[in-house]
């Protein structure tokens, strides 16, 4: 077939362009913009090369941000998603009970960031919250504004209860698009409950897995409210992760350039990993289809 | 190997079942004969998987007991009943190889690798994947597949007894020739009790020594493929096996002599029969006639199938279909049919009563 030529039709995508334009690329360019220029103030700013970017590469500050970053997020994926797979093998299959439990473990995941925060904010306290004076009361010393220790673990319990089940109810999905013959099949095959889950659950759950991987990966990497509420990044520094350090760096120190610099590095980050995910999940798909 | 004797078998899906129309499978009492081959025929819905379920103890029937050798194995789980069974559609366990998909169940019993890799090889012959044993098995068509489940079940050679569920309907036709013949095979080498359900008359009469017909949660005969030809035991074995089925008329039964409409028709023995009579005829035993002689009949239509005729004709408002060899003529003035006396069954609200002196 000959395809027309119509230069005209390129006016049909200029909707597209502006909408992108407006929601994304200019506000993005205005983070180019601060990230290549320095000022000493009177809104004069000047070219300032990739010195930012060369500054914050070589800051251990935002390398120490990254680090704690990256814990954070190993550390709730390592809880939530054995975790998660563990309810979701241990739920109700079918009746009242199995909506129960999909309603209930729904809950946490509606309840907004910043409220989570104030919840566990309250609760973990020591002269007030359940969780804070229980705890003092059975002698264990425990004080989340003070000691580190305590502060990751009050923050890392957060998430796990938040989040948690977002991993289970996709595992849940999973576990229920297992026709009942593979399960009669293993029991004729004398397989192990173990052997069960190897060969038959987790096999089918891979799919859903991977994407409540990315979510809760993509999500606990961007965290900022709930720990910023709960904790305010301290005590410290120790659970300022790359969210709460950039918005220090931009709102509070008002330092726009090496944040915008930050910020890109940031945003690239994310970029390459998701892009990881991508390729990874459909070259999965690709051998499931095959 | 093991014979299975079923005592006082029941089973409903219902907690509380209260009528006999609540249970899946009526009351029956049974014993599969060590190393028979048996199939279980029946329309979709009749009880045929409920029941081969309560064998494997996939299912725990609500009442009854089922017995190995003499030993209750009524609660016993499934790995203990030691038993092989393939469903309608393939099972294969997606992340393994062919050949780990065949040694499953062995090295669930934990047997040594030099045994598992000498069965494998077998019944990869069997099967005919020899060369796909190292694939993995997810990307396989439905067919492989399904050849790999009977291979999981062929694999165990010291099993109880081999049930299968429907396996060869999604199986090509061409392949479930080759499939059948190699069961079979398995069965004459091993002398494996087997169970074969299915809903292809075809299938269940080619596979087994005794055919068992279920309808309606019971059975109603198991027989010889023969018998059930001969003697179908209710109208419903008459209409499922058969093809075309048997006809029914209905008549009433006077000793000797039975009355369809105002025609009367000889019998070959002496029957008493109450309630809802009806003489039950296959195809291969109406003759047509020309003479005046018989049931009122016209031709509606005549298919030939090559091997014969069949001829469907209209007998006071029903539909009865008449078997012609294939040189035959039919003559274009036949008005009615005449049945062969030894070709008649005599039925009382649906079940065959057998001749005054006879006890078949």
């Amino acid at each position: 077939m000959n395809k027309t030529v119509n230069q005209k039709a390129w006016f049909l995508i200029l909707p597209v362009l502006l909408l992108v334009a407006f929601s994304a690329v200019i506000p993005l360019m205005t983070v180019v913009n601060y990230s290549v220029q320095d000022t000493f103030g009177n809104n004069q700013f000047f070219w300032a090369g990739l010195d930012w970017f060369d500054d914050m590469l070589h800051s251990d500050r935002m390398w120490n941000a990254l680090g704690r970053q990256l814990m954070f997020s190993a550390i709730i994926l390592a809880i939530e998603v054995p975790l998660g797979i563990f309810v979701a093998l241990n739920m109700p299959k079918k009746g009242f009970w199995s909506s129960f439990c999909l309603v209930f473990m729904s809950l946490p995941l509606l309840i907004p960031w910043n409220v989570v925060g104030t919840i566990w904010q309250i609760f973990g306290r020591v002269d007030i919250g359940l969780l804070g004076y229980a705890l003092d009361a059975l002698g264990i010393d425990y004080n989340y504004t003070q000691n580190t220790f305590d502060a990751w673990v009050t923050v890392i319990v957060m998430d796990v209860w938040h989040w948690t089940s977002l991993v289970a109810l996709l595992g849940y999905a999973g576990l229920r698009s297992i026709p009942d013959a593979y399960y009669q099949a293993a029991k004729i095959d004398q397989a192990s409950r173990w052997a069960v889950f190897r060969y038959i659950e987790l096999p089918k759950m891979a799919g859903v897995l991977m994407i409540a991987i990315l979510l809760r990966f993509m999500d606990s990497f961007m965290i900022y409210t709930e720990p910023f509420v709960l904790t305010g990044g301290g005590p410290g520094n120790a659970t300022t992760f790359l969210s709460i350090d950039l918005v220090k760096m931009a709102l509070g120190q008002f330092d726009l350039g090496p944040a915008a610099a930050f910020s890109l590095m940031y945003f690239l980050v994310i970029m390459a990993i998701s892009w990881v995910f991508y390729t990874v999940m459909t070259t999965l798909d690709k051998r499931d289809g095959k | 190997m093991a014979k299975i004797t079923l005592d006082n078998l029941a089973h409903s899906y219902l907690p509380n079942p209260q009528s006999d129309a609540d249970f899946a499978l009526k009351e029956l009492n049974h014993d599969w004969v060590d190393g028979e081959a048996y199939a279980l025929l029946g329309s979709s819905g009749c009880g045929k998987s409920t029941l081969l379920n309560i064998i494997s103890g996939l299912l725990i029937p609500s009442q009854g007991r089922i017995l190995f050798d003499g030993k209750d194995v009524t609660t016993a789980p499934t790995a203990e009943r030691n038993i092989a069974q393939v469903f309608q559609f393939p099972v294969v366990y997606d992340t393994m190889s062919v050949r780990d998909n065949l040694a499953f169940p062995l090295k669930n019993m934990g047997m040594d690798a030099a045994e598992i890799k000498r069965r494998v090889q077998k019944v990869a012959a069997m099967i005919d994947m020899e060369a796909e044993l190292n694939h993995k098995a997810r990307g396989l068509t439905a067919d492989a597949k399904q050849k790999i489940s009977l291979g999981r079940g062929m694999v165990r050679e010291d099993v109880n007894a081999l049930l299968f569920d429907e396996p060869l309907t999604v199986i090509d036709p061409h392949m479930k020739w080759e499939l059948r013949t190699q069961l079979k095979k398995l069965h004459q080498d091993f002398g494996h009790t087997m169970i074969y359900v299915t809903h292809d008359q075809t299938e269940a009469l080619t596979f087994a020594d005794k055919v068992v017909v279920m309808y309606d949660g019971r059975v109603v005969q198991i027989g010889t493929p023969q018998e059930l030809f001969e003697r179908p035991a209710h109208t419903f074995v008459g209409y499922f096996i058969g093809s075309p089925g048997m006809n029914l008329f209905d008549a009433q039964i006077d000793g000797t002599h039975a009355r369809i409409g105002d025609v009367s028709v000889a019998l070959d023995g002496h029957y008493s029969a109450a309630g809802h009579t009806q003489l039950g005829v296959r195809p291969e035993f109406i003759r047509l006639s020309a003479n005046g002689e018989g049931v009122p009949a016209t031709i509606r239509r005549i298919e030939d199938v090559g091997r014969h005729k069949i001829v469907r004709l209209d007998v006071m408002g029903r539909e009865i279909n008449a078997v012609v060899a294939e040189g035959e003529d039919i003559a274009a003035d036949t008005n009615r049919i005449t049945f062969a006396p030894e070709g008649i069954n005599v039925y009382a609200d649906d079940w065959r009563i057998a001749p005054r002196g006879t006890s078949v």
